[in-house]
């Protein structure tokens, strides 16, 4: 037992939740034989080693960001929203359309106006689930898979059915965004290599800001916080429960539509069909629980997460490991902090050593408000 | 095309589509009825598929026809370690249960292709040559109208899910273990001051979602995709836990929602060769599955309740 205070340990607990996590890819690595320590050597050097893995890994993270704050926003209200990826799709592909589709308007109203229609066309899909939650009780986990399916059918169609052809390349791709449209710059890129970092990670640092204001300085954030807590408490103090839940899923999707404008004004500059739910979707709801659902904690979870990504690639072309490895450690990594009680038993408080027996009910609050 | 034919074609590619989720459903209702929420059946049912999937390319030519059974019950036993997993994570170690379970989800299809790969050198696997194949019942297919429809040339594991899922039934609702289990997620301290075992019992609500929920994986690759890859299982598990809730946590309703996803799946699947339906675009029947199963949770449903302590950790006051 190490003695350390409880700010310390805070800190202490996500970080060996993270060597742990990175060593359970070492002992799988080693059990099929590969070498753990040139493949975290290739992985490293290939996200951070030079300018354009360090670009893409930011790239990478960017629309994470977004999803993640999303899902966090949600979660805190008491809402597990599964549905981001359908949310980012619907982002993605309604900004990329409404650029195709206005190709002379100036950049300062186009480019403005694209990604405010993301943002809604994932706030109207998340609103559905809260609005269908808030008046008629329906359990968010189904509407929002559901949601998933339908906005991943609905978009092939209106791509592939809808759409003009004259803005389409195939039945399968849209044309490239023109440049008043595009969140790509130039010199930003050039910085960087070559790598299709762009304005995307403006607007990100910009979202965690507003995210944290949202939940820290606001009536908004304060109520979403207090109906996640206790929804009959807060309801007793005169909060509306109602407008709480169509809020929180709002803002969670906007969010999410963002992270769909990012990745097709930014990384990908089109729309192409997609077979399965959108992975930005997934792999946010994973930064979000690593980072905790704070925003500090969002930021250097979606770094992490994507040095693993962009690093596993290369991992797998220098060192010749199965790019896998790379999911399994992030999974084992959020494992580690979902039983960081465990690992907090390592460490004792410093000031107030825990000698007063804790009731059943106010263990299982702490527990609860921990998880929040 | 006759009636007959049509409904035969499409009660018994309901069955084949059901299949899976009964089962997996089934272990869901067992585990969130000991008062453990399980969204990592997605997770759970890929294990099961990949290890159904190796046993059955592995011992095919020397087991026959009995392989993809076998090869299922390893799939439910892989399923069932797998699951030790979230058990130990939620049960012993305090985890928040939704985290723990995505922890599976996020953790299965990666393993899974990094074994195919160390074991096949390739991202995906060979197609089985033992499958589920159609069976007809003997005697029971001989029946007129009823038998074509209903028990020639169906699925033997959806039928074994449909009784299963009424023996399950008579589990939880009418014997002591049954009892002690619902109890332990409705109210595990008066639970506990009964006598109860609550950890053992939730225990065994996860360790059933877990083989129930292999095998459910194992059926679906062994009827349904016939091979194992990283998109093998998408969105099953998740639509087994819908069912769970739609059928409102009891083997039944479970059951029986299962077989309405299923019915709903075939139809987008075989709606080209019904007449009536074949002409309406494919994105409709695409998404009626989903957009039914929203309508219908809102209109006759509103709201669901779990089990009372779902979700919520027990911490034994020593």
């Amino acid at each position: 037992m190490i003695k350390v205070s409880a700010k310390t340990k805070q800190i202490l607990v996500p970080i060996i939740s993270v060597i742990a996590g990175f060593l359970v890819g070492a002992i799988i690595m080693l059990i099929w034989s590969y070498n753990p320590f040139e493949g975290y050597a290739s992985m490293f050097d290939s996200a951070l080693g030079n300018m354009n893995g360090i670009g893409e890994t930011i790239r990478e993270a960017t629309p994470l960001i977004f999803t993640a704050i999303g899902f966090s926003i949600a979660s805190t209200a008491g809402f597990f929203n599964i549905g981001l990826p359908g949310q980012a799709q619907a982002g993605w592909l309604s900004s990329v359309w409404f650029v195709l589709a206005n190709p002379h308007m100036p950049k300062v109203i186009l480019l403005p106006l694209a990604i405010v229609i993301g943002a809604v066309a994932g706030a109207i899909i998340a609103g559905i689930a809260g609005f269908l939650r808030a008046y008629f009780g329906t359990n968010e986990v189904i509407t929002t898979i559901m949601l998933n399916y339908i906005v991943l059918y609905s978009s092939q169609y209106l791509m592939q059915q809808v759409m003009s052809a004259k803005l389409r390349v195939d039945t399968d791709t849209t044309k490239a965004v023109s440049p008043n449209g595009s969140l790509h710059l130039d010199w930003l890129s050039n910085m960087f290599g070559g790598a299709r970092i762009n304005a995307g990670i403006f607007l990100a640092i910009i979202a965690t800001i507003i995210f944290w204001f949202i939940m820290k300085k606001t009536t908004t954030g304060f109520e979403i916080k207090a109906v996640g807590l206790n929804p009959f408490a807060s309801r007793y103090a005169g909060m509306s429960d109602k407008k709480n839940i169509i809020t929180s899923m709002l803002l969670s999707g906007a969010f999410a539509g963002l992270g769909g404008v990012v990745q097709g004004l930014g990384t990908y500059q089109n729309y192409f069909t997609q077979t399965a739910s959108v992975d930005i979707g997934w792999d946010g709801l994973s930064v979000a629980l690593l980072g905790g659902g704070t925003a500090l904690g969002i930021l250097i979870a979606s770094i992490l997460f994507s040095i693993l990504k962009i690093g596993g690639l290369g991992m797998q072309t220098v060192a010749g490991i199965p790019y896998e490895i790379v999911s399994i450690v992030i999974a084992a990594i959020i494992f580690f902090i979902a039983i960081s009680y465990v690992i907090g038993l390592l460490f004792k408080d410093k000031k107030t050593p825990i000698k007063v027996k804790e009731t059943e009910s106010s263990q299982i609050d702490k527990e609860g408000a921990q998880a929040k | 095309m006759n009636l007959q034919t049509m409904l035969s074609l499409i009660v018994s590619s309901t069955l084949v589509y059901s299949a899976p989720l009964i089962f997996t459903a089934l272990g869901g209702v067992f585990s969130e009825n000991s008062g453990i929420v399980n969204v990592g059946l997605e997770g759970i049912m890929t294990m099961g598929a990949f290890s159904s999937v190796v046993f059955n390319l592995t011992f095919a030519s020397s087991l026959g026809r009995l392989t993809p059974w076998l090869g299922a019950l390893v799939g439910g036993i892989v399923g069932l370690l797998f699951s030790l997993l979230h058990a130990v994570a939620t049960i012993n170690f305090r985890a928040d249960h939704v985290i723990s379970g995505t922890v599976l989800n996020l953790m299965a299809p990666p393993l899974g292709v990094f074994l195919i790969k160390a074991l096949y050198d390739k991202g995906q696997t060979e197609n089985i040559s033992a499958n589920f194949g159609y069976y007809s019942f003997p005697g029971l297919a001989k029946i007129p109208v009823i038998g074509p429809i209903f028990f020639a040339n169906t699925s033997a594991p959806a039928w074994c899910g449909i009784v299963l899922a009424i023996v399950l039934w008579w589990v939880l609702y009418k014997t002591r273990f049954g009892l002690q289990l619902r109890s332990s997620g409705e109210n595990p301290q008066a639970a506990d001051t009964l006598g109860v075992n609550v950890y053992k019992m939730r225990y065994a609500g996860v360790l059933m979602s877990g083989f129930l929920g292999g095998l459910g994986g194992a059926i679906f690759a062994e009827a349904i995709s016939g091979n194992f890859s990283v998109s093998t299982i998408v969105g099953q598990g998740f639509m087994a836990l819908a069912a769970v809730i739609f059928g409102k946590w009891n083997p039944i309703g479970a059951m029986l929602s299962s077989l309405f996803f299923g019915f709903a799946q075939s139809l987008s699947i075989i709606g080209n060769q019904l007449p009536g339906i074949s002409h309406i675009p494919s994105v409709y029947m695409q998404v009626a599955p989903y957009v039914i199963t929203i309508v219908v949770l809102v209109a006759f449903f509103g709201k669901s309740t779990a089990p009372a302590a779902d979700g919520v950790n027990y911490i034994k006051s020593k």
